[in-house]
């Protein structure tokens, strides 16, 4: 791809790109969200043009206009979110839109010859009867690569295809796709992960702001030159090296024997238990999925659990009389929630607006006859922008026009300025998904400080570099259940990747693993 | 730039497509435009026609845009407008005799109000504590309305002797002032039209409406639950109060018909003197994009259309009233359903004319 560029809008998505990959190579492509990696795939793929510049496949000039056209030039891509039909079985998602014959029955047994050859060269093991539902993550990622090379790709795009995964099933994944790139295959990784490219890729391209910034063979560069090229300046996302230890104090909030069954008669979360102290952050790691959500909900008196009970402040809740949002606000419970964009902010009021959001009714916010005091509210929106670095400063913008980094940052200001007295606990969801690497570290650093300000946090996150970075005490959610607890000195990201994936291993296994295992915490 | 220019390029869309089709039956669009601005804007009577029209658009209009904030799509303008003349007119036949003007009014007003609230504030509670929705409840709502108007004026409140189905004339101090009378207390020569005092409470209700949703924290909730239910929720506003408050005031708004048609113009009550204002309500919000002053613009747009419509289908043989309704589907058209059109052209347009003035927003 010689000379891309793009342009949606105001923004230069793509400024001048080019991006030479070698065939039969493991190519990464890294860079913050917005940095204009996506767009050149979609580019690539058909599924919009570029203002400028050509590509070019097996040295020769093509004009790609459309998904099928590249498909026919043998461009495949696994997208982050599966483009599969759930009720479908496994066979028939591989077969859609490209049936060979009208008689399904026929094309079936056509389809299935070649897939088990398929699967045998290159070792995707899909079970093809079962419907889709029924497949696990792993299951249906591999479906999808299959797909793809069934369509006769030699190119295969994948993007963020970890985000999912258990660290076994991320290993799993590599080891496939190192044996397809054997085979001949060029692959292109789109990712944020790092140490996923030092671990599979070839060559690395970074990209910031629309244009590439690094690009090079892996042997030449280092992880942490990685990091600064994609961000611009040093970054540090590992433990903070002057961190003071956990040094946890009284008993803040206090859950018993949670369970709550879903619409369904699904057990979403059994007996779960769990206590924060003033200065600790408790980590919950667990394919998402597995309860967090729900767990999350409950803490905040989003949602009352079917039995259980929960103690905050000198509150008691039970079942019957489950507390509310607006208690948990008031007995110091602040909450940042994992979808932002749902729950966290109203995207299309301005940014002063959603920053008093649940706090319209404080008294500092609030006049007589019920109207909104505006000054105060936009005064103390510019307060909690310039405390987190949101940027733009513009109290008046929509919160849907803030990038996500900031957006979040937006929330977490909020829910540590807003009320009159500061939260002693903090329960966060996803802190950064979604959110570059500067605004990371700003919001570790931000959780970190609220922990030694005497704060219990509670962080549920599907990163496990997150929860290893940020945690004091760890505990793995499995099924709906506490699989294991473990002090972040005995973690590593074996131990915590067995007790995700449902080993079924007690309390203390982690001492045991961290003999094997260099502690992942070292590694940083 | 997408508040101002965007209507006005759909605007002018539509009338593009009307001139074609005004030249199609073989008038000069032109011409036909012509006479149509001049017959709602070219004289005092003219003008007074299109502002009576408007009025009632305003009490619609702002009904739908409440309820929209709320995140609830309120059709039910129609039977709340009924059930605000039917407020209004009990009052004023059981109290008309012994209250003075200044007294008797101002309850006429609330309990117009009040009934077009009541009538939409059963469908809000079906709503919010049943999940019964909106649109079909509103709906039908607006038969059941129309159902029981009409038996209680043939049963109950037509007046004794009388052949035509309405209630007797409503006495001197229950009726709205008319702008000639008004105008004529401060020496000024008015002719005289169906246009009324109510047209100053049409006013009134959409800055107070715009100080509702922008300034006060009721509305500021009630916005945060249309954008956002789970978002409000988390904040610990109940969007089941919500969607009953949405309802309730939109009610209210639509029940002040009554007002500028009976009080203001009828002085009695009967049958279906809202005659699709209620609908027409939806068109007004959609085109004024909920904003108060935007409904007020348009409100002014749809008088004018009725008040010139009505005087082109007389001055010119061969345009017939349905013509005119052609020209508001058009505009409904390209104001509502096709809003978006031209906004990727004069975003290409304006990125071309301003190239330099923009910046990431990134951090």
């Amino acid at each position: 791809m010689r000379g891309i560029s793009k342009r949606f809008g105001a923004v230069l998505a793509n400024n001048a790109v080019n991006l030479a990959v070698a065939s039969g190579t493991v190519h990464g492509i890294v860079g913050e969200n917005g940095a204009g990696k996506s767009t050149l795939m979609a580019i690539l793929y058909g599924f919009c043009q570029a203002d400028g510049g050509s590509i070019e496949i097996d040295g020769n000039p093509t004009l790609i206009t459309g998904s099928a056209e590249a498909i026919a030039l043998g461009i495949g891509m696994v997208h982050q979110h599966f483009m599969l039909v759930e009720p479908l079985s496994a066979l028939d998602n591989i077969m859609l839109g490209a049936e060979p014959s009208w008689r399904l029955d026929k094309a079936r047994a056509q389809v299935r010859g070649k897939l088990q050859a398929l699967m045998a060269d290159t070792g995707l093991q899909v079970r093809l009867d079962l419907p889709v539902e029924e497949l696990p993550v792993g299951e249906r990622q591999r479906l999808e690569i299959l797909k793809a090379l069934y369509r006769g790709a030699r190119i295969l795009i994948l993007d963020e295809p970890t985000a999912v995964l258990t660290p076994q099933e991320t290993e799993q994944l590599f080891v496939t796709l190192r044996r397809l790139r054997d085979d001949g295959v060029t692959l292109l990784l789109i990712t944020h992960k790092l140490k996923e490219i030092m671990a599979l890729c070839d060559a690395v391209t970074v990209m910031r702001a629309g244009a590439v910034v690094f690009d090079g063979p892996i042997a030449d560069c280092s992880l942490d030159q990685l990091a600064e090229a994609m961000v611009g300046r040093r970054v540090n996302l590992g433990r903070d090296a002057h961190g003071r230890q956990a040094q946890p104090g009284a008993r803040l909030l206090v859950a018993q024997d949670l369970s709550w069954r879903d619409a369904m008669g699904v057990q979403r979360l059994d007996k779960v238990s769990l206590t924060l102290r003033a200065g600790e952050i408790v980590g919950i790691a667990g394919v998402s999925g597995n309860g967090q959500s729900e767990l999350l909900e409950m803490l905040s008196g989003l949602a009352a659990p079917q039995s259980g009970t929960l103690s905050l402040g000198d509150m008691k809740f039970e079942p019957a009389q489950w507390m509310t949002p607006d208690q948990a606000r008031q007995l110091g419970a602040a909450h940042v929630p994992e979808d932002r964009h749902r729950r966290g902010l109203v995207l299309p009021f301005a940014a002063w607006e959603t920053a008093v959001l649940g706090f319209e009714r404080a008294p500092r916010f609030a006049s007589a006859w019920g109207w909104m005091r505006r000054l105060v509210m936009r005064r103390a929106t510019a307060k909690m922008m310039d405390a987190y670095d949101v940027r733009p400063r513009n109290v008046d913008l929509r919160a849907s026009k803030f990038s996500g980094g900031n957006q979040q940052k937006l929330v977490l200001a909020r829910e540590a300025l807003a009320p009159e007295i500061a939260p002693t606990v903090l329960l966060v969801g996803q802190p950064t998904r979604g959110v570059d690497i500067g605004a990371i570290e700003f919001i570790h650093g931000r959780l970190r400080a609220m922990r030694d300000a005497g704060g219990a946090v509670l962080v549920v996150s599907s990163e496990l570099d997150e929860i290893l970075a940020l945690s004091d005490r760890v505990l793995v959610m499995d099924r709906g259940r506490i699989a294991g607890e473990l002090l972040i000195d005995d973690c590593t990201e074996a131990a915590l990747g067995r007790l995700m994936a449902g080993a079924g291993v007690g309390v203390g296994v982690g001492t045991d693993a961290g003999v094997q295992d260099e502690p992942a915490k070292k590694q940083k | 730039m997408d508040l101002g220019v965007l209507p006005l390029v759909n605007l002018l869309m539509a009338l593009g497509v009307c001139a074609i089709v005004v030249a199609g039956i073989g008038l000069q669009p032109v011409q036909v435009l012509t006479m149509l601005v001049k017959g709602a804007f070219g004289s005092a009577a003219g003008l007074s026609y299109t502002l009576y029209y408007a009025t009632t658009f305003v009490f619609t209009g702002l009904a739908v845009a409440v309820a929209f904030h709320g995140g609830l799509f309120n059709i039910g303008g129609e039977g709340q407008a009924l059930m605000g003349g039917l407020g209004c007119s009990l009052v004023a036949l059981g109290w008309g005799a012994h209250l003075p003007a200044a007294l008797l009014l101002p309850l006429m007003v609330a309990a117009a109000m009040a009934a077009g609230a009541l009538w939409a504030a059963v469908p809000g509670a079906l709503q919010a504590w049943r999940g019964s929705h909106v649109v079909i409840t509103t709906i039908m709502f607006n038969f059941i309305a129309a159902a029981l108007l009409a038996y209680l004026l043939v049963n109950v409140l037509k007046a004794p002797g009388s052949m035509t189905i309405e209630t007797g004339p409503f006495p001197e101090a229950a009726q709205m002032p008319g702008m000639h009378q008004a105008l004529a207390w401060l020496g000024i020569a008015w002719p005289r039209t169906p246009l009324n005092l109510s047209v100053l409470l049409a006013a009134a209700a959409a800055a107070l409406v715009t100080l509702f949703l922008w300034r006060s924290r009721a509305g500021y909730e009630l916005r945060a639950v249309g954008f956002s239910p789970d978002a409000a929720f988390y904040a610990g506003i109940r969007p089941r109060g919500q969607v009953l408050l949405g309802m309730v005031i939109s009610g209210a708004l639509a029940g002040l018909v009554g007002i500028n048609e009976l009080a203001g113009v009828q002085h009695r009550l009967l049958l279906d003197y809202v005659v699709g204002a209620g609908f027409t309500g939806i068109a007004v919000s959609l085109i004024g994009r909920n904003h108060p002053v935007g409904i007020v613009l348009a409100s002014l747009l749809f008088g004018a259309l009725y008040q010139g419509g009505a005087e082109l289908a007389f001055e010119i043989p061969g345009f017939s009233r349905d013509m005119v309704t052609t020209l508001q589907g058009l505009i409904v058209l390209f104001s509502g359903a096709l809003a978006q059109v031209a906004a990727p052209g004069l975003a290409r347009l304006h990125g071309f004319l301003a190239p330099k003035a923009t910046g990431a927003t990134h951090g």
